[in-house]
């Protein structure tokens, strides 16, 4: 018990130094994972409304498989990614292995498919209600696309910041394709990993504190922006 | 309505089958402790190096230990750092590393039991490099180290480092320090990562690097790498390992019998003679000398 304690002193102690190397972790693990979800929402959010609004063939073993994909093993999506990148893999000339790109590239794997599977369940309840409505007030096609994106900002905010919960917090994929290089590749979850290799168990926890507050931080405002949006 | 309780029945049925096959299968290892000689407190906890569990030697000679004595090895493979850091906080039973210096420090801190470190035995390092070779190192300084190094520092080339305190770490460290060089900058990448992964990183960057010749024997058949420097007369990269026991008085948990159980077996002529007949079929050559007193 006395080894948590002490750790946890030395970690508040550590993150009011200003150490350098853990705020560019920090930094790195922040940039990774917006850049991640930025890019799945995009791609997410249109596709999860075009799923959630069309009839077509084979649509039922899609959604299946996005189901399936929203629960992905981040060590599989890394894997994946790691294989198709590799020397001697399809994509084996661009050389992205171990860098941020190939990092962000298997976050996308990870946080897409939780993006357009929550967007598609939404719009499968919500489409037929508002585009009756906009009907009824004779809104074109696109305005009635706004108005449906509109009615559903609570759970698209909902849908980003639980994938932003999965990219922050996975260490399997980033650490396969990355490879937690000091100073290139190096982002929390990969760096508590290393760091209790190490046995150096209060940066570890230092790192932690900032990770989990970091996590309550985005969801407080999730929860405020609900709360305010729902009265 | 009806389909749901379909699903949610079959999904108990699923349960109540595979939780009824868990306890089975636990019931049936439990009859085949009984078989064995069983001591009084069988668990012992091994604190090692990721080299002697990735080369594959643990994986072949433990189950003989285990067979003869009865007790059952739970492996923690580590770099030789953390290794011993779990034996000062008296984590581990028995610690089995490779890098002597700090040994030296760990028995001289009061960590180990009375017998303090034995030697065990020892393989080398080889420097790795890109098939082609871009810093010249075979044709330049084939059995020279700190001249390798030296080439791989002033000309920028790609290395790779374990960066994680580990032997093969230290070892390297103390490398440059020979040459006198203070590795920093892009062309130094620190991995913090275990050897095979390491070779594999190597491998996708083109770069050089240093790993003991058991794991290179191992993984290396899946690279593009090959050996650029190994055998330095000086013996600048030879890789001893020594086996001790933590101090049974960091707490009440510490298996000391069967720690010492096996610092005795690792140590003897036996199991001697299998650790220097590991590798051979497999590689052609032995991937460990034995050299316990």
């Amino acid at each position: 018990m006395d080894a948590i304690g002490h750790g946890i002193i030395e970690a508040f102690k550590l993150i009011f130094s200003g150490d350098r190397e853990i705020f560019e972790i920090v930094g790195l693990s922040l940039y990774v994972s917006c850049f991640s979800v930025v890019f799945s929402t995009c791609l997410g959010i249109p596709l999860g409304i075009l799923l959630g609004t069309h009839q077509f063939k084979g649509k039922g073993i899609i959604v299946r498989l996005i189901y399936t994909f929203m629960s992905l093993p981040p060590v599989i999506a890394g894997l994946t990614v790691f294989l198709i990148l590799m020397r001697r893999g399809p994509l084996g000339s661009l050389q992205l292995n171990y860098t941020v790109t190939a990092m962000i590239i298997a976050q996308i794997c990870l946080v897409t498919p939780i993006i357009i599977g929550l967007t598609y369940n939404m719009v499968k309840e919500k489409a037929p209600v508002v585009n009756r409505l906009g009907i009824t007030l004779g809104a074109e096609p696109l305005a009635r696309m706004k108005l449906l994106i509109y009615e559903m900002r609570v759970g698209i905010t909902t849908a980003v910041v639980t994938g932003f919960g999965r990219a922050i917090s996975e260490v399997g994929a980033v650490m396969i394709v990355g490879g937690n290089i000091k100073g290139q590749t190096r982002v929390m979850t990969t760096y508590i990993s290393e760091l209790k290799g190490m046995g150096n168990y209060d940066r570890a926890i230092a790192v932690g504190i900032i990770l989990l507050v970091l996590s309550f931080l985005v969801n407080a405002i999730l929860y405020n922006f609900q709360e305010r949006e729902s009265r | 309505m009806r389909s749901k309780k379909r699903i949610f029945a079959s999904v108990l049925a699923l349960m109540m089958v595979l939780s009824t096959a868990l306890v089975l299968g636990a019931c049936g290892s439990g009859d085949d402790k009984e078989a064995a000689k069983e001591p009084a407190n069988p668990k012992l906890i091994l604190a090692t190096t990721t080299s002697t569990k990735d080369s594959g030697l643990l994986d072949a000679i433990l189950p003989e230990f285990e067979k003869e004595s009865g007790y059952k090895v739970d492996v923690i493979s580590v770099g030789s750092g953390e290794a011993m850091a779990m034996g000062e906080k008296g984590e581990a039973d028995v610690l089995l590393v490779h890098s002597p210096a700090a040994e030296k420090e760990y028995v001289e801190g009061g960590h180990a039991d009375k017998d303090g470190r034995l030697d065990v035995m020892y393989n080398d390092f080889v420097v790795l490099g890109p098939k082609d070779d871009p810093a010249a190192i075979e044709k330049n300084s084939k059995e020279d180290a700190i001249k390798a190094f030296t080439a791989i520092k002033d000309q920028k080339k790609t290395f790779v480092s374990r960066a994680d305190d580990s032997g093969t770490h230290k070892k390297e460290l103390s490398i440059w320090e020979k040459a006198k060089i203070q590795p920093k900058g892009d062309w130094y990448v620190e991995a913090a990562a275990g050897m095979g992964d390491v070779i594999t990183m190597t491998d996708e960057k083109t770069g050089y690097t240093l790993s003991d010749r058991a794991t290179w024997l191992n993984v290396g058949k899946n690279t593009q790498l090959k050996i650029v420097c190994e055998k330095d007369p000086s013996g600048v990269l030879n890789n001893q390992y020594g086996v001790i026991c933590v101090n049974p008085e960091k707490n009440e948990n510490i298996n000391a019998e069967g720690a010492k159980a096996f610092q005795t077996w690792i140590v003897s002529k036996d199991t001697q003679k299998l650790i220097g007949e590991y590798g051979t079929e497999e590689y052609g050559e032995a991937l460990f000398v034995p050299n316990a007193k």
